[in-house]
């Protein structure tokens, strides 16, 4: 079969672009080379939404940054996304600097950035008392958020899937060419699809993409940020989303809330070659802790971590978004360099997407499109009785497997069954958290896995931790073999 | 509501013996919540032997420990639900709690005592840089896929921290054919028992680099290589002292923390040192009718002083729903760790509620050698112990005579130090 559009990469940008694509009747197919959605950049980053003024005026980021951010309410809403407009603050901690924060006022009510208002130390400190003794004065941005970029992606795509979009996992794009008939052959390590028109959202290897098949060469730079996570104690330090004051390389090292009520701090920015290197280092960790506590007071970041990781920005050299049909390639639609805002953006990164296939094909629209996702019922926010209720129904619900963030099993069976469920560990902990607690899946993991194993029936030394060969366990134990 | 006279958080080595003491003491309404789906908590991972050698002059495995135990609760009659995750317990000892079949239940309890035991810690607290593979464990973790799921977690193996429980699994790996290659140790000594580096890697040949600690791991889905560095005093990796070792296992032995997740919310005080409730003599904590004992409290080398510092918990909680609660009054003499002494379990004594002795636990903070274990009551050393060693990894005790306090004019504080000479 020819699809009508393939979509590389299932991270935000290819999700919310299927998610639109799905409104149409087109039939859609998104290529993953990983086992999941959600497994490059969109899992491994800020989780900010971001008002929109730090892209420069006029340009695309800041365009579709400010729309993004517009649409989130609704997304969330539709789509059951733990999202929340805690708002943020640029802080400024020289005197000599504080023009800075009025050039940024000015762009971000050029860019349309509503509320914007600039602090002065003691508005600053008493809207957030752990800001740094030395802050001068800040810029107050009301309508910054903190969204939880896992189920955002996930959302996106179980809605699809729900809308008829296929996904297909495990499958890397080798080669691209276009027939003479103006058809896409696209060459995997599963197999050949062809389809009419494809979307290019491979993040940090969207330029390799993009270079098969167009001469005006683009170049994509793995920017690494090494992150902190802190633990849920120290979630209420700030309640804001606190950034320096932004530089060249991006936005800087910022301390915001998690929507789950951790603390992150995070990232750095050092440019690499490997697209694949999220490998964290001393010096980078080192360094954030240092840059942190510039702006904010009494962190205790060596002490309460509960786990680092680092996150690849997909830095196009222009920093803009690269969203269009390419001249000399028709039908090919890049969907490139989508680094910070891209989180914020995606909802309308996905529209415009899905505007330049449908002015080109003029598909109709479904009447029984449903744009709405039920997310994994969270027990916690339950009440007692209605807590009760749910176990009598389904008792799962009452077995606790991570103790750490209080998941049930039956959050867990969810996850697994679902829409493009679950079928690793770091499946079910983006869906459900469970393993993302302070003890980092020490407990959970065997009953996880024990789970997964019963219920999709994959023998346990093929359960992965992220697919491919993550293996958990390796094989039998002697002691058993001997029984066996 | 449901309502029993003492409602025990934990059916592990210490929940049990607090459980078979409290009934002994004519407590008849008793009720163990343990999370998993049978009693013995950690106990049952840990098939080696080497329990039980103080209690029953006897080695025993792990499960076989907890079985002693666990029998006395079935001979008994005390009451016990498993599967049953406690949620949340509130400062008037209202215990929530949690099954597949009862739902989310209320229990109101004379009186509780926690017996949650212990965590470890994870690679996050570490801060260990590098990537994030498959093939990274908590030593309880591959101990628990080894030794209760079956499975053999790794081949090749480099294990950080000599915690016991990374000693124990260096062997156990060793044995089910897995090559350990080294276990790294930050600190200049071990945090595990002295007989376990003997029978656990002195005996397998498995090398102990002291000073040393893993600055980064390979392997973008499995672990694919561990690099270590020796460090200097400040804990810091030396430059040019790198070794790269190819495996596809990284354990981690790194310190074990108590699981104090609910007295922290029932507004339970806790010691920043232990990571355990402050209690007093009776093993009771800040909050009246709430007991501590076990590795909640404070951990543990040997599961023989667990069963004896539950068994006191229990007696106490007993002693507590039988006087309704009702205060004994006296004055409370402070109990003060110094000079190499970290911490003191109990942390405050009142004299009229004390037994004739009293053990009190403790740990140095280095490694000493014939140094001497003070005790001093005021300003007045009345204890001079005279000890080879003394090491972090080995738990120390005093034993203090009710007599003596309570003939000692004027008594405020007493510390225990440790002193050269």
């Amino acid at each position: 079969m020819t699809y009508d559009v393939i979509i590389i990469g299932a991270g935000v940008s290819g999700a919310a672009s299927a998610r639109e694509l799905s409104k149409y009747k087109l039939n859609v197919c998104v290529l993953e080379k990983a086992e999941d959605v959600c497994s490059g950049t969109s899992k491994a980053n800020s989780a900010i939404i971001h008002a929109g003024f730090d892209a420069p005026e006029g340009s695309l980021m800041a365009k579709l940054n400010v729309e993004g951010n517009q649409m989130m309410d609704r997304l969330a809403e539709d789509l059951d996304i733990p999202f929340k407009r805690n708002g943020s603050l640029v802080v400024c901690i020289h005197k000599e600097e504080l023009g800075v924060l009025k050039d940024l006022y000015d762009r971000g009510v050029a860019n349309g950035v509503e509320g914007l208002k600039i602090l002065s130390r003691e508005e600053a400190l008493a809207l957030e008392p752990n800001l740094s003794d030395n802050v001068e004065g800040a810029l107050y941005a009301p309508t910054g958020g903190i969204v939880c970029p896992f189920i955002l992606n996930i959302a996106m795509a179980e809605n699809a899937n729900t809308n008829g979009v296929d996904f297909r996992f495990n499958t890397e794009v080798e080669h691209l060419s276009r027939d003479d008939d103006g058809i896409w052959h696209i060459r995997t390590n599963n197999g050949e699809y062809t389809a009419k028109y494809v979307v290019n959202a491979a993040g940090v290897h969207a330029d390799i993409f993009h270079n098969m098949v167009s001469s005006n060469k683009i170049h994509i730079t793995p920017r690494r940020g090494d992150y902190c996570l802190l633990d849920k104690e120290m979630g209420g330090h700030v309640s804001h989303t606190i950034f320096p004051q932004p530089t060249k390389y991006g936005k800087g090292v910022l301390v915001s809330p998690t929507v789950h009520g951790n603390l992150i701090v995070g990232p750095t920015a050092i440019d690499i070659e490997d697209k694949e290197a999220t490998a964290t280092t001393q010096e980078g960790i080192d360094s954030l802790i240092e840059k942190a506590s510039m702006n904010v007071k009494d962190l205790p970041v060596g002490r309460k971590v509960i786990t680092s990781f680092a996150g690849l920005r997909a830095h196009e050299e222009h920093h803009e978004f690269i969203i269009k049909e390419l001249p000399d390639a028709p039908h090919f639609i890049d969907c490139a360099g989508i680094e910070s805002p891209g989180l914020t953006s995606c909802p309308a990164i996905g529209k415009m997407v899905a505007d330049i296939i449908c002015d080109l094909e003029k598909p109709e629209k479904k009447t029984d499109w449903n744009g709405k996702r039920k997310g994994i019922i969270d027990p916690n926010a339950l009440t007692l009785e209605e807590r009760n209720e749910l176990i009598k129904k389904n008792p799962a619900y009452g077995n606790i497997v991570c103790r750490c963030e209080s998941i049930s099993e039956g959050e867990i069976l969810d996850a697994i069954h679902r829409p493009l469920g679950a079928r690793s560990l770091d499946g079910v902990k983006r869906r459900t958290r469970a393993g993302m607690g302070r003890c980092q899946a020490g407990f959970c993991s065997p009953r996880v896995m024990e789970i997964i194993n019963r219920e999709l029936g994959i023998p346990m030394e093929k359960i992965t931790k992220s697919g491919g060969r993550s293996n958990i366990v390796l094989e039998r134990s002697k002691a058993v073999k001997g029984d066996e | 509501m449901l309502a029993y006279d003492i409602v025990i958080i934990g059916g592990g080595p210490a929940g049990l013996a607090a459980a078979a003491s409290a009934k002994k003491a004519d407590t008849d309404s008793i009720l163990i919540l343990e999370r998993d789906h049978e009693l013995g908590g950690i106990l049952n991972q840990c098939i080696h032997n080497g329990f039980g050698l103080h209690t029953f002059k006897e080695e025993l495995t792990g499960p076989e420990y907890a079985y002693r135990f666990e029998k006395e609760v079935y001979d008994l009659g005390i009451e016990y639900k498993l599967n049953t995750m406690v949620m949340d317990i509130s400062p008037d000892r209202v215990v929530t709690a949690m099954n597949r079949t009862d739902g989310m239940i209320q229990i109101k309890a004379g009186a509780v005592i926690l017996a949650m035991g212990c965590r470890e810690r994870p690679r996050g607290a570490l801060n260990t840089p590098g990537y994030r593979p498959a093939g990274i464990f908590s030593a309880g973790t591959a101990q628990r896929l080894v030794n209760i799921e079956g499975y053999l977690p790794g081949r090749e193996v480099v294990i950080l921290g000599s915690g016991d429980i990374g000693l124990i699994m260096a062997r156990r790996m060793t044995l089910e054919g897995a090559k350990v290659k080294v276990v790294a140790e930050v600190m200049p000594y071990s945090g595990g028992l002295k007989r376990n580096i003997v029978q656990c890697l002195d005996d397998y040949g498995i090398p102990l680099k002291l000073s040393h600690t893993v600055i980064d791991i390979e392997g973008k889905e499995r672990v694919t290589a561990v690099t270590i560095a020796e460090v200097g005093p400040d804990r810091k990796p030396v430059p040019g002292t790198e070794e790269r070792y190819t495996c596809d296992t990284l354990l981690l032995s790194v310190g074990l923390i108590p699981e104090n997740e609910l007295s922290r919310s029932a507004g339970v005080e806790m010691s920043p040192i232990t990571n355990g409730p402050v209690v007093n003599e009776s093993l009771e904590t800040s909050i009246p009718g709430v007991f501590a004992c076990g590795n909640v409290l404070h951990v543990h080398d040997l599961v023989d002083y667990v069963s004896e510092e539950a068994k006191r918990a229990g007696e106490n909680a007993a002693k507590y729903v039988q006087s309704k609660g009702e205060e004994i009054s006296g004055d409370v003499i402070k109990l003060v760790a110094t000079d190499g002494a970290r911490y003191t379990v109990p942390s405050t004594i009142n004299v009229n509620r004390m037994d004739d002795l009293l053990t009190v636990r403790f740990r140095v903070g280095a490694v000493y050698q014939d140094a001497y274990v003070s005790v001093y009551f005021n300003d007045e050393r009345v204890m001079h112990n005279k000890k080879r060693v003394l090491a972090p990894g080995e738990m120390e005790n005093v034993i203090l005579q009710k007599a003596k306090i309570a003939s000692f004019p004027d008594l405020k504080t007493i510390t225990v130090k440790i002193e050269k000479e």
